[in-house]
């Protein structure tokens, strides 16, 4: 929601594109040339972009940069809003997601989302992690129970609540919610991984437990994650795009970004001059 | 004020109540017997009102509230349920006789009575599904797409079951408000005197209300009838205060099992 409390910019000289620096074999998410719209404002420009798997992408930049509505173009939760409109090339494993032809339904499946607010349902912690299954149409009682029990396992969380799947999930702390939630969109197994700022709900303890948990899930999948935090984004990411008023500045390793910075703008953001 | 009226009520029907009085027909020009019909006769305009009015109230509460997009048209509905909410109950009368009991040719009925009430508790109904499908944090809605569900799925395995006691509550406090109004069955089911209990949807009944309403002004012998005026006053005022405290335990109930299941 961030990007709409943008001001107005001036249509200035699209910044030249990063350019990809970083070649590996396949791509799980790919933009290419991607612009938004809020109504006539201009929110994402031409942007290009690429995840690859077993990788951490971090995305950072000030409030309103449009890192998280670039995050939201993944699962198509954008079309949701209002008033959007977008062009460009959005590819999940090479497949263009924004085709007429896309079941955006089936592509949420495919691709797990975890948000800034913790949001289990107000269901027990078994039926939240087994609710993307169900609404899929598994029904296979045996098939559900091993996949809840795998992804608590992920998420870190198993050991504290496996003597209590029947209890509601709003008994569990922030933290744990967070990790349960993280479990839910595991259950589906998706082949993306998207976080919009999953710990800044969180304390200092559970903030890091997270980041643990970022770090064994990188194993088995491509994550994007938005944060505000850079030392967060120095910790958990292997990739890091710096967005700055809808423009994507510059993409490249973290250690790049964050110690030899191509672009004055990036160099002035990830040394806290401005942001 | 509330205590005033329920005391004097009180005071005055408690000393009628007995078993004869509502297990009996009434007898002896209603200055004698019970009220059996009539609280027959309530109960199945409250059920017959509520299984035209809830189903229909609770969709477009749904549609209403998950649906429609903002716009004129979303404000507009809005503001027609509000303004149908505000028709004084007798031209819900008027039009209930007029559409069912002629048009339609139901006749006086319990049919049409139902019918006429259940337009009554429609606005209500609408507007108390639609706030308790709005009390619901679009974060979970969010939540649920993220994983793939449509939007049936999410309203239905989600939003739903959250809303469900609110719903419920407003279902059962707007059965308390059906079984009270008079001005509504007067052209449409009640029956001045009937002493015997209805057989289909077709036939006519004595409603407590409107029973109320003829034994204070026309009755054969108005002092003899008075005190089955209060007793029957004391019964629709337990069946209302029933209702309320129904909806209130229901929704204790249910709140909890909610958080827990």
């Amino acid at each position: 929601m961030e990007t709409i409390y943008m001001s107005k910019v001036k249509k200035s000289k699209v910044e030249q594109n990063p350019k990809q620096e970083v070649s590996v074999s396949a791509k799980v998410a790919e933009a290419q040339n991607v612009n938004l719209f809020y109504g006539d404002f201009h929110a994402l420009k031409n942007i290009s972009f690429e995840a690859t798997p077993n990788t951490v992408t971090a995305l950072i930049g000030p409030s309103g940069c449009g890192k998280s509505t670039f995050l939201r173009l993944f699962n198509r939760m954008n079309d949701l809003i209002d008033g959007v409109s977008i062009s460009g090339k959005i590819l999940l494993n090479g497949e263009n997601i924004y085709d007429r032809k896309t079941d955006v339904d089936n592509l949420r499946k495919r691709v797990g989302m975890v948000f800034q607010k913790p949001n289990p349902f107000p269901k027990s912690i078994y039926e939240n992690v087994a609710y993307g299954l169900r609404v899929n149409g598994i029904s296979d009682k045996n098939y559900i129970s091993e996949k809840v029990r795998t992804s608590l396992v992920q998420a870190a969380l198993w050991d504290e609540v496996k003597d209590n799947l029947k209890k509601s999930a709003f008994e569990l702390s922030g933290g744990q919610q967070q990790r349960l939630c993280i479990a839910r969109a595991l259950a589906v197994e998706p082949e993306l991984v998207l976080m919009d700022e999953p710990a800044s709900a969180l304390d200092p303890i559970s903030t890091a437990k997270i980041e643990d948990l970022i770090y064994e899930l990188k194993k088995t999948y491509a994550i994007i994650i938005v944060t505000h935090n850079m030392q967060q984004a120095g910790r958990v990411s292997d990739f890091t795009s710096f967005f700055y008023m809808g423009e994507l500045i510059e993409h490249g390793s973290t250690k790049q970004i964050f110690t030899s910075p191509k672009d004055i703008k990036t160099q002035n953001y990830v040394t806290g001059r401005f942001g | 004020m509330l205590f005033l009226i329920l005391g004097f009520i009180i005071v005055r029907g408690i000393g009628v109540i007995n078993w004869t009085f509502l297990t009996a027909m009434p007898k002896e020009g209603m200055t004698g017997g019970g009220i059996f019909p009539a609280i027959v006769g309530t109960f199945s305009l409250i059920i017959g009102s509520m299984l035209f009015a809830f189903p229909i109230g609770v969709l477009s509460g749904i549609y209403i509230n998950e649906y429609l997009k903002e716009s004129w048209f979303k404000s507009f509905i809005r503001m027609m349920t509000n303004n149908l909410a505000g028709v004084p109950s007798i031209v819900f009368g008027l039009f209930g006789m007029a559409l069912f009991v002629n048009k339609l040719k139901f006749g006086d009925s319990i049919l049409a009575g139902s019918l006429t009430l259940g337009l009554l508790a429609l606005p209500v109904i609408i507007r108390t599904t639609e706030e308790a499908l709005k009390s619901v944090d679009d974060s979970l809605r969010i939540g649920s797409y993220a994983l793939g569900a449509t939007k049936l799925q999410t309203i239905y395995k989600v939003v739903l079951p959250i809303s469900f006691p609110n719903i419920l509550t407003g279902l059962i406090l707007s059965m308390g408000r059906v079984s009270g109004e008079t001005a509504p069955i007067l052209f449409t089911v009640a029956a001045y005197f009937l002493p015997k209990l209805p057989h289909s949807i077709f036939d006519q009944v004595m409603a407590l209300p409107y029973h109320l309403y003829v034994l204070t002004t026309s009755g054969t012998n108005m002092e003899a009838s008075r005190p089955m005026a209060y007793g029957t006053a004391f019964v629709l005022v337990a069946i209302v205060l029933m209702f309320n405290l129904i909806a209130n335990a229901l929704r204790r109930y249910f709140g909890k099992k909610v958080k827990m299941n």
